[in-house]
């Protein structure tokens, strides 16, 4: 069973439309004990970092989703992937999971069209359960204004738009982000989804 | 970089599909759900759905048609079509919808432009334009799939569009609509050139080439079809395969 945290994410049904699809089965709770009996736990978001983080910390679950991110898999999906930071500056300084260190700012260029919306292509550079049975090249679905800086060791794959931008992030252990949308990103980011589910088991 | 996109466009009467020639003439192609899922099978990069009755009383059926799409369809969903107020675009989002499309209410109210991209984010809006020459060397903006004259200029209009902080625009040329001896080059650089956000190139497909052709001469980001796709003339993978071949990049 995999926890979908439900707390006002924008992309929540997307998410679990592309579960059901796969036969994943899953539940959407703000419930602490349910995510603690939980085999693995997404954190969907769309929208602006601090609204996000406000709507998380009134669910109180913020410690819970930290505790368990030592002992299962979390995948964060966008926002939720940017919320694994330490902070981000988008609408004011705001503190986030601190799962992965690192910061969320503004896409840097100043030549290319902000936000950073469409299909690109993962540049791979490290090996990851979660691209396995995937050829390359994958491309996949991004919108988003603001990115993580972090240490090249976090980073599974980057697209390049002008700079690098991490799309894949992970701490190293159970914990993973994906700036793209997996479950907007066609048959590729399916698997991506179904390769997480194995990662629960 | 990004990669370009092919979108087929399914326009929705009675939760049919239907494809107007010119907006004349209109003919069923079949079920919306099964046609989706066989773009999304095919490799298209969006699917847009267009209510082109845009009736109150169908608008239940209509929003039926997004909301299985969505639980089958893993690609990004645009829906338009009757779109006139933030509303509208909240029960289409709801739906399922990725992006909202507006046309016509946008001419009429521009400021939905800005409300909606307010609400729901510059990447949620898509204003879709219907223009054609206006015989005097500039290009004039149409509403109601065509039909009505709204006396706008073609490149203000675009210029307001992006002000009002739309994500993208898809831009239907009359001229070349249905006509299908390839996508409207003129009309696509001419808007290219005044605004940064992306361009869909709209109306016109006819042949394989005429997609390369579109991203090779203009800036368009991505080219939208309908009828080509529905009668299995043309199927994406040929259209991605000829664009490949002339060095575009495709997912």
């Amino acid at each position: 069973m995999i926890s979908v945290i439900d707390y006002g994410a924008g992309n929540l049904f997307s998410v679990c439309n592309a579960l059901r699809y796969l036969n994943i089965s899953y539940e959407v709770t703000k419930d602490a004990d349910a995510i603690s009996r939980a085999d693995a736990v997404i954190l969907p978001g769309v929208g602006a970092f601090p609204a996000a983080m406000d709507s998380l910390h009134e669910t109180g679950l913020v410690d819970c989703i930290k505790e368990n991110a030592k002992k299962k898999p979390l995948l964060g999906i966008c926002l939720g992937m940017q919320m694994l930071f330490d902070k981000s500056d988008e609408n004011g300084d705001c503190a986030g999971l601190s799962l992965i260190s690192g910061e969320v700012h503004r896409i840097p260029s100043k030549k290319m069209i902000i936000p950073h919306m469409g299909w690109n292509e993962l540049v791979i550079t490290q090996e990851s359960p979660l691209l396995a049975e995937i050829e390359t090249p994958v491309y996949t679905y991004f919108v988003h204004s603001y990115q993580a800086f972090c240490d090249d060791k976090h980073i599974i794959a980057y697209c390049d738009y002008d700079g690098k931008i991490p799309a894949l992030v992970t701490d190293g252990a159970y914990v993973f982000g994906a700036q793209f949308h997996p479950e907007k990103s066609g048959e590729k980011g399916l698997q991506m989804l179904r390769n997480f589910e194995r990662l629960a088991k | 970089m990004l990669a370009k996109r092919i979108i087929p466009c399914l326009d929705v009467r009675h939760g049919k599909v239907v494809k107007g020639v010119n907006f004349e003439g209109v003919k069923d192609v079949g079920d919306p759900v099964a046609c989706a899922a066989e773009y999304n099978r095919q490799g298209a990069d969006e699917i847009v759905f267009y209510d082109i009755v845009a009736s109150h009383e169908g608008r239940g059926t209509f929003l039926d048609v997004v909301r299985e799409t969505a639980k089958q369809v893993f690609v990004p969903l645009t829906v338009g079509g009757g779109i006139a107020s933030v509303d509208d675009m909240r029960e289409a989002l709801r739906a399922g919808a990725d992006k909202i499309s507006v046309n016509s209410a946008a001419v009429r109210n521009p400021k939905l432009i800005s409300e909606g991209a307010e609400v729901f984010g510059s990447q949620c809006i898509v204003v879709c334009i219907d223009a054609k020459r206006d015989g005097k060397g500039g290009y004039t903006v149409y509403a109601n799939g065509g039909r009505i004259d709204m006396k706008v200029d073609l490149l203000e209009w675009v210029q307001e569009i992006e002000r009002r902080g739309a994500g993208e625009i898809c831009l239907n040329s009359i001229d070349t609509d249905g006509v299908r001896g390839g996508f409207d080059l003129e009309m696509l650089n001419a808007v290219c050139a005044r605004v940064r956000i992306p361009v869909i190139a709209s109306g016109g497909a006819g042949k394989l080439s005429d997609f390369a052709t579109v991203f090779e001469q203009t800036d368009a980001t991505a080219a939208l079809a309908a009828s080509l796709f529905h009668f299995g003339e043309l199927t994406i993978p040929q259209v991605k395969a000829d664009c490949r071949s002339k060095g575009i990049l495709m997912r």
